[in-house]
């Protein structure tokens, strides 16, 4: 049956070619723009660390005045004073923890001729990469006692250890950053989390780049004046070199928690240091979060939003694309009352006839899906021309591949529903007697 | 014309009727907040900014030591005026939509602090000797900075310059004092305070946020020492006429590393820049365009598919409307009148719907409410566009000669 439905639905589809042509087309462009921003949206918002995000938790604490603030609705600042960062890293409520700032420093190549470069950094603490199960190919981080005594030692990115070493394992060589001698110590394979999560609020870019090309003590950093990309100061500031007492706020810190009893004591331990810098006069606020890596990407809204507007606006297109088709079929089955009424009165059930133009719709949800798939194709194609800094990661995957054709055979299948029904309430006497 | 008949017609075709309103409601209501957005951008992108935009290009200078300074500046500055078709150079911390940003809030008494509610928040651009020529900065009143106000200026400890002079932006001296002169004013942070020597033109802030808002141009200038920058003056900004930016950025580029072997330097035609830091909105406003225009297409089509089908339909019965009488004018006014009534219906639920979606997004984005002159705006564009949509069909019912009357359908 479903065979000769088949042969029927394409019967008639050729016969109309103009009709199927503009059916086919309409889906298409309302899929492909959906598909298109459907990947963008899903690549953006996506888990960056899926084996761990549930562990990692992101502290904040509020050293602004007293002025402005209204209790339960006034958010903490994004980042840390070095004073408050430096409290959470050393009294070791977690089982990991980081404090992370960006920084950028001036590299000396290593053979003659060449020009010195900058590369981008992080200046953090020694478990930033167990916390972030960063992979190592050469080596490995730096030490506890690094951090204390601001060790010149530095760990680079792979790509970076490519560009002045060729890829050979530099551990122990010596690279000359910002005019001082650091030690290498380990070397990471490509590690580039998508969005950059550590350091959504600490200046540069979320998305795309080969990841940062450096990472070094932030005692040392500190020590060598190396500033970080971000500041926020929320008092009057005399000494801007001596960052580590002034009231300024430029350190992210993250806390692995591994399970719920951790995060409630690490989360009472924040609530009462608080409670005491205030009672100390050293806060006016005693506000405080402890949000998950997930719940702090949506926080910070790290999706941007005309990516988010582009998808709202692509559904609203296949909105309209859906209901051009229902138009369009619906005039067509419309137009073959008389045929349906031929066959009705040759003994096809009501069934049969909705079943053949579901079939007819189908078949142009499945072209159109497919034509949608090269226009999606061509959408990401047009995205990573984009100037977007995310442009370089739209791709489309096999689950957006798969879901392309559901979305394709249900918006067809949907938009066929109605011309069926109403084709297989034709009557059959009044159509046989016109004629 | 007759209404009755058409509205007696649409009811028996009930469906595609609601359908098609349906479609034009949607295409209206997308439409209304899409043109909106565009619109947004490209007023962000054609911000104007009172610098010599089309003459200025700019070199970074970084990684050189800060000490020197004080010679290393007067020095790299005579090499770049040496440069043939150079006409002015100056040395500067940022330029505006470089993303570089300082800012700092002040006050317009002398006990603001930087934590006061009433405090504005400014960007701050320190000028080496020759940087406000160089910019081509347009004064309104008072005066630029004067060779005593550079030499006096430097950084200390603190993250403000050592300084008592200031230029405002018009923007700024309209929000701090309102319908005053700013010149000799003072405004304050707690140890620092600074008085206006005079106000320019408004030139944009590093990063500018929203669209049209006044803030953007809360920009700030101060005098700046090159022995006492610590290493602030970093950028060098050259003015040469328009063709001869590109040679000259080239050449200032390679002058600089000749002179600073142990710097890197970073080089970009303002203009570039200028396109550079708009490129996503103007890329976002391209993609909102192209899917206005496929959209206005899809439900065209729709509306061509839709009327061809009732004009097939209805054959018979225009045949023998012109059978008795009707002209082919009549017959096209049928169609037309039928569509403007459609697109009528449409346009008013579209239009509802516009208004629904631009506070849904009022609420959830940075956007603001729909200037009232885009509903009828578009609800004319969508009405002219069923219109022409339906003159296809509506042309070949006219054709349809009065002999079909007489023959069975």
């Amino acid at each position: 049956m479903f065979g000769y439905y088949l042969d029927l639905a394409l019967r008639s589809l050729k016969r109309h070619k103009v009709l199927t042509l503009l059916m086919v087309l309409s889906l298409a462009l309302g899929i492909g723009a959906c598909i298109t921003t459907t990947t963008v949206l899903r690549l953006l918002s996506g888990d960056p660390l899926p084996q761990k995000s549930g562990q990692l938790f992101y502290p904040q604490v509020d050293p602004n005045a007293k002025e402005g603030y209204i209790a339960g609705q006034t958010e903490p600042p994004a980042t840390m004073t070095y004073v408050d960062a430096m409290f959470l890293l050393h009294a070791h409520r977690a089982k990991r923890q980081a404090a992370v700032a960006l920084t950028s420093g001036k590299i000396a190549p290593q053979r003659a001729n060449e020009r010195p470069f900058y590369s981008d950094g992080v200046q953090t603490t020694a478990d930033f990469f167990g916390l972030f199960d960063a992979p190592f190919e050469y080596g490995s981080g730096w030490t506890a006692a690094d951090d204390e005594g601001g060790s010149q030692v530095i760990v680079i990115a792979g790509f970076l250890n490519q560009k002045l070493f060729g890829g050979a394992n530099s551990v122990g060589k010596t690279i000359r950053m910002n005019d001082h001698d650091f030690r290498i110590v380990g070397v990471l394979k490509p590690w580039s989390p998508q969005p950059r999560f550590y350091a959504l609020d600490l200046g540069g870019h979320d998305y795309g780049g080969d990841g940062d090309a450096m990472f070094l003590p932030l005692k040392t950093a500190m020590d060598l004046k190396m500033g970080p990309q971000d500041i926020e100061c929320y008092n009057a500031v005399t000494d801007v070199d001596n960052l580590a007492a002034a009231p300024c706020m430029w350190l992210g810190v993250w806390a692995e928690l591994p399970d719920q009893a951790a995060v409630a004591d690490y989360r009472t331990f924040l609530a009462n240091y608080a409670k005491q810098q205030v009672a100390q006069g050293r806060f006016s606020r005693d506000e405080t979060a402890l949000l998950d890596l997930m719940g702090w990407l949506r926080d910070q809204q790290v999706v941007p939003d005309d990516v988010r507007l582009q998808a709202g606006l692509a559904y609203g297109f296949l909105l309209i694309c859906v209901l051009n088709t229902v138009g369009l079929l619906l005039a067509k089955c419309l137009r073959r009352s008389r045929e349906i009424g031929v066959r009705r009165a040759l003994g096809a059930t009501r069934g049969a006839i909705f079943g053949q133009f579901m079939v007819e719709a189908g078949i142009v949800g499945l072209v159109g899906g497919v034509l949608g798939l090269c226009f999606a194709e061509l959408g990401l194609f047009g995205i990573r021309h984009q100037p977007a800094e995310y442009a370089s990661l739209a791709h489309l995957d096999l689950s957006m591949f798969l879901f392309t054709f559901v979305v394709a055979v249900m918006a067809s299948l949907v938009a066929g529903l109605l011309p069926a029904w109403r084709a297989c309430a034709v009557a059959p006497a009044p159509q046989l007697k016109a004629s | 014309m007759e209404i009755l008949p058409i509205l007696a017609s649409l009811r028996k075709h009930r469906i595609p009727t609601v359908l098609i309103v349906l479609e034009i409601a949607l295409t209206c209501a997308v439409l209304c907040n899409a043109v909106f957005m565009i619109g947004q951008r490209v007023s962000a992108i054609r911000l104007p900014n009172a610098i010599d935009e089309h003459s200025l290009s700019t070199v970074g200078l970084s990684g050189t030591d800060e000490k020197t300074a004080g010679s290393d500046i007067p020095r790299n500055l005579a090499a770049l005026r040496g440069i043939p078709g150079v006409q002015a150079v100056g040395a500067i911390s940022t330029l505006p939509l470089s993303h570089n940003n300082w800012g700092w809030s002040f006050g317009t008494s002398p006990d603001e602090s930087i934590f006061n509610k009433k405090t504005v928040n400014f960007s701050l651009f320190f000028l080496g000797e020759g940087a406000d020529k160089a910019l081509g900065l347009r004064l309104l009143e008072g005066r630029f900075f004067n060779a005593d106000d550079y030499a006096d200026s430097s950084f200390g400890s603190a993250p403000l310059p050592e300084t008592h002079v200031t230029l405002v932006t018009h923007s700024i001296a309209e929000r701090m004092w309102p319908g005053q002169s700013a010149l000799g004013k003072t405004y304050y942070t707690t140890s620092h305070y600074y008085t206006v020597v005079g106000v320019i033109a408004d030139v944009l802030r590093p990063n500018i946020d929203g669209q049209g808002e006044a803030s953007n141009y809360f920009s700030a200038f101060y005098p700046m020492s090159a022995e006492g920058s610590k290493g602030n003056l970093r950028r060098y900004v050259l003015r040469s006429a328009p063709g001869d930016r590109d040679r000259v950025m080239r050449a200032a580029e390679q002058k600089l590393i000749e002179l600073n072997p142990n710097g890197v330097t970073k080089s970009a035609i303002y203009s570039d820049m200028r396109d550079q830091y708009f490129a996503d909105m103007r890329s976002m406003a391209w993609m909102l365009v192209l899917v206005c225009v496929v959209m206005l297409a899809v439900t065209a089509f729709g509306i061509v598919g839709l009327t061809s089908f009732w004009v097939g339909q209805r054959r018979q019965q225009i045949g023998i409307r012109r059978a008795v009488g009707a002209s082919r004018g009549h017959i096209m006014q049928y169609f037309q009148t039928e569509n403007f009534l459609l697109s009528g219906a449409g346009v008013v639920l579209g239009v509802a719907l516009a208004y629904g979606i631009n506070l849904y997004l009022m609420r959830h984005y940075e956007i603001t409410r729909l200037p009232w002159y885009y509903l009828p705006v578009s609800a004319i564009v969508l009405w002219g566009l069923g219109q022409l949509a339906v003159l296809g069909p509506a042309l070949r019912a006219a054709n349809v000669p009065p002999v079909v009357a007489t023959r069975s359908a």
